[in-house]
């Protein structure tokens, strides 16, 4: 291995930890207000990129279908428990939130496929078209059990996993795709390139885990996450609804996933199931970060995607194999590190 | 006692409250007239902390709860908050991550205050405990015992409550402390707050309050008012420690 | 018809119904009950590791791919007998779960599942990725299995093998259940300190059990190379886990027979879905995964308890698993008997205790003895380190300081269950019970550091004659308390004064040199506490030593020889009781104010 072979991994191991990183936001931020290990993550981000894929070829994205049918599961659900709890003067708001809401990205979606429109506008309508996805999925599924144990929602977490790439594949079909990059060209340094997209998923990870950094200490409703994220009952004794905290938090996170989506696409061939291992290596450096970090997630994301760059460059086949074998470790150091409460997770109960 | 009275803020009765599998309360009856302090002693065990646990919604319960008039059955925990209950909890439940400052402000959140009126309210918590204010901008977590149950007061204070439900405000604190802050609870009722005080602590609630309630295994034992409790030969003899040698 | 007598039956009716079912089914059929076999040895793990250990693994699939690929190229690669591959399959998975369990099985929370997953993942990639294996392609042309001329190659040949296995497989963990190394795997859920409480070691009883679940899935994994006699990777991958895991939600993860019902289910509802989905649409293969995904996250919104869990509501008991008859072990020898030491000999010692949270000291510097035969109470207000202090004595937090000496021995570094093992049983201020456990499998567990029976006895049912001693000892502790004729009852049934004594009962089933109590007045009523007063009075008699910490001072007040009073971490004085509650000091710390005489404060209750 020579030094500019290092350099060119280390390059590629820092965009891919860039899109780990903003995952692993994505996670924690999940996490630390609703308990829930969301492992779908990455099926979303996927979604988002098939759906940009699907702009560039002039057609309307299947998603638009995907989020019709979980809005209208949602909306159901919704009204339902508004009824069994006799607040049925609530449901014209549900309509508009759970029903109107949804739809708009879609009808946009609609309005632009098939016509020429500038590229950054298939991104944003790309990137809003998904963001319905994460909570229209925990409305139906997450929230009934919103007080179960954190095993429960880690199975029915997996299950939903399994749910949307299912309903991936059956929308997407089995054919992979990849898109224009939203930056063309290359930096020349000193020799070599840098491609801009590179350029761009680091830059985008930079500014956004600033945003996200403002929004956390500034805002009165980043305040409400985190304090919903640290104490549940103290949150609730001071009026804050856990969820609405929840649906906060995964509209963001939601968002975050088709920023990556629309990130990655370009760089490579995106399959309807490719989210699932970017959602689990982004697991690995939210682990790192404790699920409550969000400075350590960033460094476990580097991490995560330079020793998952030179374990590519050792064994191709088995680099993810590497990664995954890490966890453990990790996962090892987390638990020495952090005091346990004997919590008592029963499924069944 | 004086019983479901048309002008009681706080209207609980014949409720019945299930803690996992035991039932810690049994029938209780308790009413709080607008401007009162009441109190709620008895020891370890009792149900008062499961009683206050039920007001505030907290826990399910069984039997009648009305403030001002309102049933509050169907209102979850957050509207109970909007309608001015708030619940300082034994384990006070601060955000320990955040600054003491962030803290105060979340107090204010069920409000939606303006700039103008959280600024008004800090200026009130920092005047009733200067100690804070030194430490604003500290991590709640680093402050100590007794600091934070000051936070915890002041963090209810920024909501500007209508009905204040204490749980043990006395835990864990230091004798002059205790006289400290009952004194500003009292000052409180004095501006109009009214107070429901759970506290083992007998004398010094007995002493702080308008009218008592012994709770003894999830049911009302005694009641009446504090000053006649105080002297009830019952009351002195179990949590008094008056010189009568027991059974 | 008695409720167990019901039970034999349905049991009796299932056996005979699985004889007679080739005879009856085609082969379609019956390749069909051979994959449920299977499957219920893998679902069978679940429920014991998940269900009732409160592991959740998502990798079991690893551990059956594990066996199947070890059998299929030890025969293939190498022309072995599938008997040995069936030893190497064993061995390896065995060898897995242990190098697996010893590394993650420490891991608290919610990290042990996520580990699981990990490693599942891992290992499901490794089968893929490896040429030996053949990568995607996998191993082709296992051979069949074969009992001397007999080859199983058939479907209704294999079948009786299968199921005579499952049939084995169920005994084996019904017998486990109801022995010494099954109540301590049933109480895994109390948490380890309960565990350590009575002499057992968590994470040991924890690792065996994972190591017991993959050896199950192990088994299952040879039985499937030798029958479809071609491995690859995809039914070993996380998706095939999730699968098992929701065979044992949805069968129920409260009773073994969750397995079985459990398995079915969902290989039944696989082969419908195959064979209608593709009427209704092309994309059938993954429909079926949105279905499966479908239903499991309904079965956790609304059936947590699974298939079992509703047929035990309707059925409501009518069909009891047998219980343990009282008069069967009535001659049972009694278990040896530690000898007390004599009264007034020191049986512990504490000396210079401290206990420090960053810069909280929860308890500084206290000192004081036990001696043998006394009852000592600990009292003090809320928040003056009681607790803390309790939890140093009994070794379920570090000391930061000071030494504890326990009948002579140092024990400030021992672990809580070797202390256990000395001499000292305690009881819990938050009650510890089993509730799913009968009042005496609850008692029985305290003898739990007195007894030696280990997994494979108690499997094979070689423990038997322990067993009844152990069930003898419970017996006569709960006679004691008074309870001997609820010995059946769950314990989760009883009220908190009740619970209380049935700690105390399974505190002394081990036996001890000295018992420790916390809080055990708090939460009963006036007679309650009368008959505890009298039960600690009558252990004194007995010779046993007691130490009492509580907030009651009234019960304890007639109830101890000396009381030690702790303040704000510090002891704050030690005495008679009569002199202690005399005691000025004692009086300001409790109430707070500075007037200590009766009623006089009272009438400057208004500002």
């Amino acid at each position: 291995m020579t030094p500019e072979v290092a350099l060119i991994l280390g390059i590629d191991g820092l965009a891919n930890g860039a899109v780990y990183l903003l995952a692993g936001l994505g996670l924690v931020l999940i996490f630390s207000v609703t308990r829930v290990v969301f492992v779908p993550f990455g099926d979303v981000a996927a979604f988002a990129a098939l759906s940009l894929a699907a702009f560039e070829t002039g057609r309307m994205p299947a998603t638009v279908w995907m989020v019709a049918t979980l809005a209208v599961l949602a909306l159901a659900v919704e009204v339902r428990s508004l009824v069994v709890r006799g607040e049925s003067r609530r449901i014209p708001r549900a309509l508009v939130g759970w029903g109107l809401l949804p739809a708009l990205p879609c009808l946009a979606a609609w309005a632009i496929a098939g016509r020429p429109v500038p590229a950054l506008l298939q991104v944003a309508i790309a990137v809003l078209l998904v963001v319905p996805i994460i909570p229209l999925v925990a409305r139906v599924a997450l929230q009934p059990i919103a007080d179960a144990s954190v095993l429960v929602l880690l199975i029915a977490s997996l299950a939903l996993h399994f749910l949307l790439s299912g309903l991936g594949l059956l929308f997407f079909g089995p054919e992979g795709s990849r898109t224009a990059p939203l930056i063309g060209g290359a930096l020349s340094l000193g020799g070599f390139g840098i491609s801009h997209q590179v350029l761009l998923m680091v830059g985008a990870a930079v500014v956004l885990s600033a945003l996200f950094f403002l929004a956390f200490e500034r805002t009165i409703a980043g305040k409400a996450l985190r304090a919903t994220a640290v104490n549940r009952i103290g949150a609730r004794l001071v009026g804050i609804r856990p969820a609405r905290t929840a649906l906060l938090a995964y509209v963001c996170a939601s968002l975050l996933a088709g920023l990556i989506g629309v990130l990655v696409a370009p760089v490579t061939t995106m399959y309807y199931d490719s989210g699932f291992l970017i959602g689990l290596k982004a697991f690995v450096a939210a682990i790192i970060g404790g699920l409550v970090s969000y400075p350590l997630t960033a460094l476990g994301a580097i991490a995560v995607g330079v020793v998952e760059s030179f374990a590519s460059f050792w064994s191709g086949a088995l680099k993810d194999v590497i990664v995954f074998s890490l966890l453990i470790p990790v996962l090892l150091a987390r638990s020495f590190f952090s005091v346990h409460e004997e919590e008592e997770e029963e499924i069944d109960e | 006692m004086s019983s479901a009275s048309s002008g009681a803020m706080l209207e609980v009765g014949d409720l019945h409250v299930a803690y996992g599998r035991v039932e810690a309360v049994r029938g209780v009856s308790l009413s709080l007239a607008h401007g009162q302090i009441v109190s709620v002693i008895g020891p370890n065990g009792a149900g008062k902390t499961t009683l206050l646990a039920a007001v505030m919604g907290l826990l399910p319960s069984r039997g009648t709860l009305r403030f001002e008039g309102e049933d509050l059955r169907g209102l979850d925990v957050e509207a109970r908050v909007e309608r001015g209950l708030c619940l300082v909890p034994e384990k006070r439940e601060l955000f320990g991550e955040l600054s003491v400052l962030d803290n105060l402000m979340l107090g204010a959140y069920a409000r939606r205050a303006g700039s103008a009126t959280l600024r008004q309210g800090f200026d009130v918590v920092y005047g009733r405990f200067p100690r804070l204010a030194e430490r604003r901008r500290q991590r709640a977590d680093t402050l100590s015992g007794g600091e934070r149950q000051m936070l915890a007061l002041g963090r209810a204070l920024m909501s500007s409550p209508r009905l204040l439900l204490l749980d043990e405000p006395s835990l864990g604190l230091a004798p002059l402390m205790v006289q400290e802050i009952l004194a500003i609870v009292r000052g409180l009722r004095d501006e109009g707050v009214s107070v429901l005080l759970v506290e083992q602590n007998a004398r010094a609630a007995l002493e702080s309050s308008d009218e008592g309630y012994v709770l003894e295994t999830g049911e009302v034992a005694l009641s009446g008012a504090s000053h006649s409790l105080a002297r009830d030969p019952r009351v002195q003899a179990t949590y008094l420690g008056g010189t009568a040698d027991g059974e | 018809m008695t409720a167990q007598a019901r039970h034999r039956a349905a049991v009796a009716v299932l056996v005979a119904a699985i004889a007679i079912a080739p005879l009856l089914l085609g082969k379609f059929g019956v390749s069909l009950l051979n994959d449920i076999g299977i499957g219920t040895l893998v679902a069978l793990g679940l429920v014991l590791l998940t269900g009732i250990g409160g592991a959740t693994s998502f990798g079991q699939a690893a551990f059956v791919g594990i066996a199947a690929y070890a059998t299929a190229w030890l025969t293939t690669a190498h022309g072995a007998s599938p008997w040995i591959g069936l030893f190497f399959a064993l061995a390896l998975t065995g060898l897995a779960a242990l190098a697996i369990g010893v590394l993650t099985l420490r891991l608290g929370g919610h990290f042990l599942p996520l580990s699981t997953i990990a490693w599942g993942l891992s290992i499901a990639l490794l089968f893929g990725n490896v040429d030996a294996f053949g990568r995607h392609t996998g191993l082709a042309n296992v051979p069949p299995l074969k009992i001397g001329a007999w080859s199983l190659v058939e479907p209704p040949a294999i079948y009786y093998l299968i199921w005579a296995l499952v049939g084995l497989a169920f005994l084996f963990n019904h017998n486990l259940l109801q022995s010494r190394p099954g109540r301590a795997i049933r109480s895994l859920r109390g948490g380890a300190v309960l565990l350590a409480s009575v002499g057992a070691d968590a994470f040991r009883v924890r690792l065996t059990l994972f190591v017991l679940a993959a050896l199950l899935a192990g088994l299952a994994g040879w039985l499937y190379a030798h029958m479809n006699r071609f491995v690859s990777p995809s039914p070993f991958d996380v998706r095939a886990s999730i699968e098992y895991l929701l065979m044992a939600v949805g069968g129920g993860l409260g009773h073994l027979s969750g397995a079985l019902a459990g398995a079915a289910v969902v290989l039944l509802l696989k082969n419908v879905l195959q064979d209608t989905l593709p009427l209704l649409t092309q994309r059938a293969g993954q429909l079926q995964a949105v279905a499966f995904a479908v239903i499991f996250i309904l079965l956790l919104q609304y059936a947590r308890g699974g298939l079992m869990g509703f047929v035990r509501r309707w059925t409501r008991g009518r069909f009891a698993a047998p219980e343990v008859d009282a008069a069967r072990f009535a001659d049972a020898e009694p278990l040896p008997r530690r000898t007390l030491p004599a009264a007034g000999a020191p049986v512990l010692a504490v000396q210079g205790a401290v206990k420090r949270f960053g810069g909280l000291v929860a308890v500084d510097d206290v000192s004081f003895e036990i001696r043998a035969g006394e009852i000592v109470g600990l009292i003090g207000p809320n928040g003056a380190g009681k607790s803390t202090l309790f939890n140093l004595l009994t070794r379920t937090l570090p000391m930061s300081a000071g030494r504890i000496e326990f009948l002579g021995r140092d024990v400030s570094t021992l672990s809580q269950q070797r202390l256990a093992r000395l001499g000292m049983a305690r009881t819990f201020q938050h009650v510890k019970l089993r509730p799913q456990m009968s009042l005496l499998d609850n008692v029985a567990l305290g003898a739990h550091g007195r007894t030696r029976s280990g997994l494979l006895a108690a499997g094979f049912g070689l423990d038997r004659v322990e067993e009844r001693r152990i069930l003898a000892e419970a017996l006569r502790h709960l006679g004691r308390v008074g309870l001997a004729g609820r010995a059946h009852e769950l314990a989760g049934s009883l009220p908190l004064g009740t619970q209380r004594t049935l700690e105390i009962a399974r505190a002394l089933a081990a036996d001890p040199v000295l018992l420790v109590l916390d809080e055990p007045a708090a939460g009963l009523r006036r007679q309650e506490k009368h008959s505890l007063a009298e039960l600690l009075r009558g252990l004194r008699g007995e010779g046993v030593t007691i130490l009492i910490v509580e907030h009651d001072m009234d019960f304890v007040m007639k109830l101890v020889d000396r009381l030690v009073v702790m303040n704000f971490g510090a002891k704050l004085v030690e005495g008679a009781p009569a002199a202690v509650r005399a005691d000025v000091r004692v009086q300001s710390a409790y109430l707070g104010g500075h007037d200590a005489t009766a009623g006089g404060a009272a009438g400057e209750a208004r500002s």
